[in-house]
């Protein structure tokens, strides 16, 4: 293929890849034809597994290489078009493919700080970095650190944050593989976890960047299809309109009056729900008695006969929490979770509700003075404010953290120019868009579905995806009848976020194969990100730490065998971590954002943009950026023994960025003005990399 | 090498447009957020106003504002002569 001239390869990929998605949509449709003879679902799943996974490995093997730039940089050849769905895919993760519909489901107006924090970002990869790291030309994101400040101690400062943030991303789509792989094929979650391993490596041991680029665009193209398709259904069977980005906003209306009537005891909707919330409030109220009681018990010292006593009570079940404490956590969980069913819901659309004081206060003394329904008001105002300051903190983080994640970054070096690389930002974004816009109409219209087709149905007679889903996971769907009516009320579903693109295909009635595309795309989804994750990894190892300081004058041959070696090593441990399941792990990801964001971003953006930006404010600023990031998060999360009292102006610690950037930005500037000015050579290379194409260009490009 | 004016001249444009694709950038996403439930009481078909930002004006927003730097600079690299040649 190399001696294809640039244009002549584009037409020829594009024509390979038409042709795939014609092959890939007519196998689907032979599927469905099976399904209507008679194949059973559990074999649907096992062959979109394997077809899929068979795939990537065909592409992964076909473009296996022993070239240093094409095993780093796919060559440096990949059209913009390609590239943006390269780095569609490599961006949008399980979390973005399964998660982001059922956020915005679960918290309206509040989730859309993922939408637009993981959009947003593109811009400021376009403005400040893309073109310039691609003018730049060389293989890792260290790389320019090292080159840009000088001497080791700036490019390990990046090795090490590069590693930091890539393995907990990297951890969460591995996890996120297991889960699907499960679900698809029935087997155990560690097996899953190790079946879908393989299915990473396959695409990237072999070719490295060049076969993770080939495969990431052939699994954009699968997961775009299978979140579209059961979408546009959807909408179809609700307003008769198959744009559903459009459609929605009658839907949203809809929604939001019936939200109204369930929070208004007048009407009969309402009335049912009020009756449901004051089952709910019982149980709370129930709980929160036994929960008095036992601390009384340990207060008087009695602890250990009550546990016994309670213990009893409840007929020893094996299950039973195995002491005091656990017995506490788990009341309190109860009496958390019902007493939120016993409030009222959340309109879809609003933005930052307060905590509903002022009306509670009316509606339980309607005679209040003055003074204290000001007083209610106040408190609503300050929840309010809060939420809003933290959405705007998690939305900078996440878009400058977007903009200093070196899985994304690195695929700016791999087109063939920076006019392509500027290009190539536009079409990543708009490939990240077409799910991301349609993400919010999906949740709207699922909330109109389970308002009205299951809100008011009978216990006797509910649909099929409902107790299929509830029997399959008590987490994702769960529906009691507190108030014993026999008719469901919103109050007594509970849903987890999964839920809504997984069974978004039975919802809208359509048949199992579309089911099990969605899953495919799902994996897909979490493949790619993991393979771009890994390439990172190993490549901070083997390229900067052995290549650049260990061994300078290692052979070709000996560099690609330690980066492949390195690469099976870290997607072991990766996915030896992954099978503990570890918790937090959604926090884990969110941290990794504002992680980057704190240690890369000022140096990177400075590098390019202030000339007098030096060695000693790189390493200032990165070293005060990221430990001020991680001394923020291990102060106020639990997980890391912090608590949340020692917030500053109650920032949540998954937006520790905010605090972590401006530092980092300080500290490079305080740094660079306190010490001499870089080099004529460095000054020269920032020129370098600020002009697509100088006379007196220097030759950066690595090989 | 010493930067002729005309190389200067090109980067302070690049600075010019860089700021003020940033500062819309920051009106849709910024702003609009702070000021979302005033915002919100604009009903437009059926979406409060913020919230359709949220979920795709700001959205729509951010890659017209990619494709046009994309294809302001690409432009500007002829004008001023600093383009690369054809691969």
């Amino acid at each position: 293929m190399t001696a294809l001239t640039q244009s002549q390869f584009y037409q020829q990929l594009k024509k390979y890849y038409s042709f795939y998605t014609g092959g890939f949509i007519a196998f689907v449709i032979v599927l469905a034809i099976l399904e209507q003879m008679g194949l059973e679902p559990k074999y649907i799943g096992y062959i979109f597994l394997a077809a899929t996974i068979a795939l990537y490995a065909g592409i992964g093997i076909m473009s296996k290489t022993a070239d240093v730039s094409e095993y780093y940089v796919a060559g440096r050849r990949v059209p913009a078009l390609f590239n943006g769905m390269a780095t569609g895919a490599d961006w949008m993760s399980a979390a973005s493919f399964i998660g982001m519909a059922g956020t915005l489901y679960l918290t309206g107006y509040d989730g859309l700080a993922f939408i637009m924090g993981w959009t947003g970002g593109y811009v400021l990869v376009a403005l400040f970095l893309a073109p310039y790291l691609r003018k730049f030309g060389q293989f890792t994101i260290p790389d320019f650190l090292g080159s840009r400040y000088g001497g080791n101690l700036p490019r390990t400062i990046g090795v090490v944050a590069a590693i930091i943030c890539s393995f907990v991303y990297v951890v969460a789509q591995i996890y996120g593989v297991g889960i699907i792989t499960a679900r698809l094929t029935g087997l155990e979650f560690q097996i899953g976890v190790f079946v879908g391993l393989a299915g990473i490596l396959v695409c990237s041991f072999l070719g490295g960047m060049r076969a993770v680029t080939w495969t990431q665009v052939a699994q954009y193209i699968i997961l775009i299809l299978a979140y579209m398709i059961p979408v546009v259904w959807l909408s179809i069977n609700h307003t008769g309109n198959p744009i559903p980005q459009i459609a929605y906003g009658q839907v949203l209306q809809k929604v939001g009056e019936k939200e109204k009537e369930f929070n208004n005891p007048e009407t009969t909707l309402g009335a049912a729900e009020a009756s449901a919330r004051a089952a709910h409030k019982a149980k709370a109220d129930a709980l929160e008695a036994k929960i008095a009681a036992l601390d009384e018990a340990v207060a008087a010292g009695t602890g250990a006969a009550f546990y016994e006593a309670q213990r009893a009570e409840a007929g020893n079940p094996a299950d039973f929490p195995a002491n005091l404490d656990a017995l506490k956590e788990q009341w309190k969980k109860g009496a958390d979770g019902a007493k939120k069913a016993a409030g009222p819901v959340a309109a879809h659309a609003v933005a930052f509700s307060g905590k509903g004081a002022e009306a509670k206060l009316l509606k339980e003394n309607p005679n209040a003075t003055e003074a204290e329904i000001a007083a209610a008001r106040a408190e609503d105002e300050k929840a309010s404010n809060e939420k809003r300051r933290n959405f705007i903190a998690l939305v900078l983080c996440l878009m400058v953290g977007t903009a200093s994640l070196p899985h994304i970054l690195m695929r700016y070096y791999t087109t063939p120019s920076v006019r392509e690389a500027r290009k190539s930002v536009f079409w990543s974004l708009f490939f990240i868009f077409l799910l991301y816009f349609t993400a919010p109409a999906l949740a709207v219209l699922v909330k109109f579905d389970v308002y009205t087709n299951l809100v008011g149905s009978s216990f006797a007679s509910l649909p099929a995806w409902v107790a299929n889903w509830s029997a399959v996971d008590a987490t994702l769907m769960k529906i009691v009848d507190v108030n014993m009516d026999g008719i469901v009320q919103l109050a007594e579903i509970t849903i987890g976020g999964d839920l809504i693109v997984l069974a978004t295909p039975e919802i809208a009635g359509l048949p199992y194969v579309i089911s099990g595309m969605v899953a495919a795309g799902g994996l897909a989804a979490a493949l790619s990100t993991a393979d771009g994750l890994l390439l990172t990894i190993a490549n901070a190892l083997s390229h900067d730490v052995y290549y650049k300081m260990i061994d300078p004058h290692a052979s070709t041959v000996r560099r690609l065998a330690i980066s492949k070696g390195l690469l099976l090593v870290v997607a072991l441990v990766a996915a030896y971590t992954a099978s503990l399941k570890p918790g937090d792990i959604l926090f884990l990801v969110g941290a990794a954002f504002s992680l980057a964001a704190s240690a890369f971003f000022p140096a990177l953006v400075l590098g390019v943009f202030w000339k007098r930006a030096n060695y000693t404010g790189a390493v200032v600023g990165m070293l005060a950026g990221l430990g001020v990031c991680m001394y923020y998060m291990a102060m106020t999360y639990p997980f890391f023994g912090g608590v949340p009292a020692n917030e500053w102006f109650a920032i949540k610690p998954i937006a520790a960025g905010v605090f972590g950037m401006p530092i980092g930005f300080l500290g490079v500037i305080v740094g660079s003005l306190l010490t001499r000015a870089p080099s004529t050579e460095i000054q020269q290379l920032v020129d370098h990399v600020r002009y697509p194409s100088l006379e007196s260009d220097i030759e950066t490009r690595a090989t | 090498m010493q930067l002729s004016e005309r190389h200067l001249e090109y980067w302070r444009k690049n600075l010019r447009i860089t700021a003020i694709l940033l500062a819309i950038w920051f009106v849709v996403t910024f702003v609009v957020i702070f000021f979302a439930p005033q915002l919100n009481e604009i009903v437009i078909m059926g979406f409060p106003f913020a919230f359709y930002m949220g979920a795709q004006g700001s959205l729509i927003i951010y890659v017209l504002i990619i494709w046009f730097y994309a294809h302001r600079m690409n432009q500007l690299d002829k004008e001023y002569g600093v383009h690369e040649g054809e691969e």
